[in-house]
């Protein structure tokens, strides 16, 4: 090319597409970054989880009461002098072991036999090893479950909750951010320009990634409050539950935005201003709450729940609530995954086509039949 | 040079452009000239790649056009569009960046751009704080900032104060002389006029005449003369094959052939000293206005046999 003009200094070669990417990915993080709206916004969300554990320990501790745990003759005297915990007399470790079963008391701390176990106690639980009991017992005794099959009604509601709630508000607010500025760059013209100067595939390619980053990134920082949280407050007992579940959940939120991400894209692409953004998006917002209402309504319908984590849209909720309560198989996971995975890509290729051909139709709304079929 | 050839394209069922063809030579302003939705903006849309034509070919030097070499390419759309909120010299550092320049050298020039084009005080305000002007500014800051192999502009002087098409004006015409070939459209054909040397014509979607500005005008020129002497002109009226268009005391204007315009001069030479005698040539909104209405006269005729094409 600069053969043609020997005179003039050599132009740099243009960017590679995966190059532009980054740029253009960059310039989305940091102008995002740099907005006030979006730092208080992260703030007082950050702030507000903090709060709430805070206040569910509190609240845990002034309306709890003692803790009710059955005791035998022989180790009524461990729970004497704790606090937090009161001591039922039961006549002998079956007795005991009935009361929890009955769910009267919350654990038993029976006498141990085993060599190995240096307190000679052990503390019975009903499903979950009775944080209550173990934090209030200096050293921590073993644990041996009665009913290891499944987890309490109120800890199933609120983990399938805080999965469905996380997802949704976070693909809403990232995923309102992409249409949102697909939409003003569309308005304010400068899609021209960038269009004359990167590929499509590169523009859309980098909003999706910046997005992602973003989203994912605060995400991981309420994960972070939450755990420093429940750690700071002696609710880590949790954690241990929901650790799993939490990482694939992160797994699947990643890719699953990624698929939102190109969706948001392409459905704002179809309009020239942000005033007219509602009726596109409107069907893509469904997508997005389903889940959550799915979750929250059908969390204790396991063939809801199955169907749910396998549609790629509702996987990301529906997976890691199975996974929570124990219900999927290990490989389950990995295919629901791949299924997503292939949705994911399958759809950023139909969104690609549909963005680089009505991202330069300004006026009137471009019919999705239009954007698929016309040549841009 | 960059030639276009039996450009055509549709939007659903309306014909926007129609067999274009027309070549922008390196080291010229070339005009761009039409009426609203005449095709300006499409056809330049279709040169940057931006928009893919139905039909025909676009070559540089030759060589067809590819997107690599697109990208190359300076453009200023005719809607004006930054980002709002982004501060001016990031962002045409940012385009700087996307054409392949690091970040420190993408800055610099931007810098350097801005400031030629009296921007320097306000790299690090938000576009949205710039006034339309200085917008304008920004843009082509923006068209300019990597150095382009070739320069399209739609609309770059609307909006202008006449200090600011000097300055633009000068940036352009460095580039044109660099060997760039510098396409921009108009509708204010007395711009276009003063400043391009070569002339392109659109209407309906069709080239209707392209080339050399002075040869267009020389072209469309009716034999016409402009006469102004000492003594009194009123003898002209009464002058077999002259008719005369404008007459005031010792000043006319008037049609004639090239014979009879050399008579009527000597004739007033023996009146009276001539203080001036020059052929008129059209202006070119004269011109454009023929050329326009000479097509729809011609439009008009076979009209029943073919769809008309819908002006915007």
């Amino acid at each position: 090319m600069s053969t043609t003009t020997p005179a003039r200094p050599a132009r740099p070669a243009p960017p590679s597409s995966v190059q532009s990417t980054l740029m253009v990915a960059e310039r989305e993080i940091l102008s995002q970054i740099r907005s006030k709206s979006f730092l208080i916004s992260t703030a007082v969300l950050l702030l507000l989880v903090l709060g709430g554990i805070i206040l569910s320990s509190v609240l845990g501790d002034r309306f709890g009461g003692d803790t009710k745990v059955a005791v035998v003759p022989e180790t009524a005297a461990v729970i004497a002098d704790v606090d937090g915990l009161e001591a039922v007399d039961a006549t002998d470790a079956d007795a005991a072991r009935a009361l929890v079963e009955s769910e009267e008391v919350s654990a038993a701390v029976l006498p141990d036999a085993d060599a190995d176990n240096p307190l000679g106690v052990v503390v019975v639980g009903l499903d979950s090893a009775p944080g209550g009991v173990l934090d209030a017992l200096a050293i921590t005794p073993p644990v041996e479950l009665l009913d290891e099959s499944g987890s309490s009604e109120g800890l199933r509601y609120l983990v399938s909750l805080a999965f469905g709630l996380a997802f949704m508000m976070s693909a809403l607010t990232f995923g309102g951010t992409i249409a949102q500025n697909t939409v003003q760059e569309k308005q304010s013209r400068i899609v021209e320009i960038l269009l004359s100067t990167v590929p499509p595939r590169a523009l859309l390619g980098g909003k999706i990634l910046g997005n992602t980053v973003l989203a994912v990134g605060q995400t991981a920082a309420i994960a972070a409050v939450a755990v420093i949280g429940l750690v700071v407050t002696g609710q880590d007992a949790v954690l241990s539950l929901i650790g799993a579940p939490v990482a694939w959940f992160v797994l699947f939120f990643l890719i699953g935005f990624v698929l939102l991400a190109a969706l948001f894209a392409s459905a704002a692409s179809l309009v020239s201003r942000v005033e007219d953004t509602g009726p596109v998006l409107t069907p893509v917002m469904m997508l997005v709450m389903i889940p959550y209402f799915a979750v929250v309504f059908f969390n204790d319908n396991a063939l809801v729940l199955t169907i749910m984590s396998y549609v790629p849209f509702s996987a990301p909720v529906g997976m890691p609530v199975r996974l929570f309560l124990g219900e999927a198989a290990w490989w389950e996971p990995i295919l629901s995954l791949v299924v997503l995975a292939v949705t994911a890509v399958a759809v950023t290729a139909v969104g690609a086509r549909i963005y680089s051909r009505s991202v330069l139709r300004t006026g009137r709304r471009v019919k999705l039949s239009e954007a698929l079929t016309t040549a841009a | 040079m960059l030639q276009l050839e039996g450009i055509s394209r549709t939007f659903g069922d309306r014909l926007v452009l129609e067999d274009v063809g027309f070549t922008v030579e390196r080291g010229k302003l070339t005009g761009f000239v039409g009426g609203n939705g005449a095709g300006k903006t499409t056809t330049m849309r279709i040169v940057l790649g931006v928009l893919t034509p139905d039909s025909g070919t676009i070559t540089l030097d030759g060589r067809p056009l590819g997107d690599q070499q697109r990208r190359g390419f300076g453009y200023m759309p005719e809607e004006r569009g930054l980002y709002p909120k982004m501060p001016l010299l990031e962002q045409i550092a940012y385009l700087a960046r996307l054409h392949g320049y690091e970040k420190r050298p993408a800055t610099e020039r931007a810098r350097e751009l801005l400031e030629k084009l009296g921007l320097g005080e306000r790299l690090t305000d938000p576009v949205d704080d710039l006034s339309l002007g200085n917008q304008q500014r920004a843009q082509i800051a923006a068209a300019l900032v990597h150095d382009p192999e070739v320069l399209i502009l739609d609309e770059p002087f609307s909006g202008l104060d006449p200090m600011a098409v000097d300055v633009v004006l000068g940036v352009l015409s460095e580039h044109a002389a660099r060997g760039v070939p510098v396409l921009f459209s108009s509708h204010q054909l007395d711009v276009v006029e003063r400043l391009c040397d070569d002339v392109v014509v659109i209407a309906g979607g069709k080239i209707r005449a392209s080339g050399e500005k002075e040869a267009l005008r020389q072209r469309y020129a009716e034999p016409r003369y402009e006469i102004t002497s000492a003594g009194d002109m009123g003898w002209l009226r009464t002058e077999p094959g002259v008719s005369v268009v404008e007459f005031d005391g010792g000043y006319a204007l008037f049609d004639a052939e090239e014979a009879t315009a050399q008579r009527v001069l000597r004739a007033a030479l023996d009146a009276g000293p001539v203080h001036a005698f020059s052929p008129v040539r059209p202006r070119l909104a004269e011109i454009f206005r023929d050329i326009v209405r000479d097509e729809e006269r011609h439009d008009d005729e076979p009209a029943a046999a073919r769809t008309k094409e819908t002006v915007r």
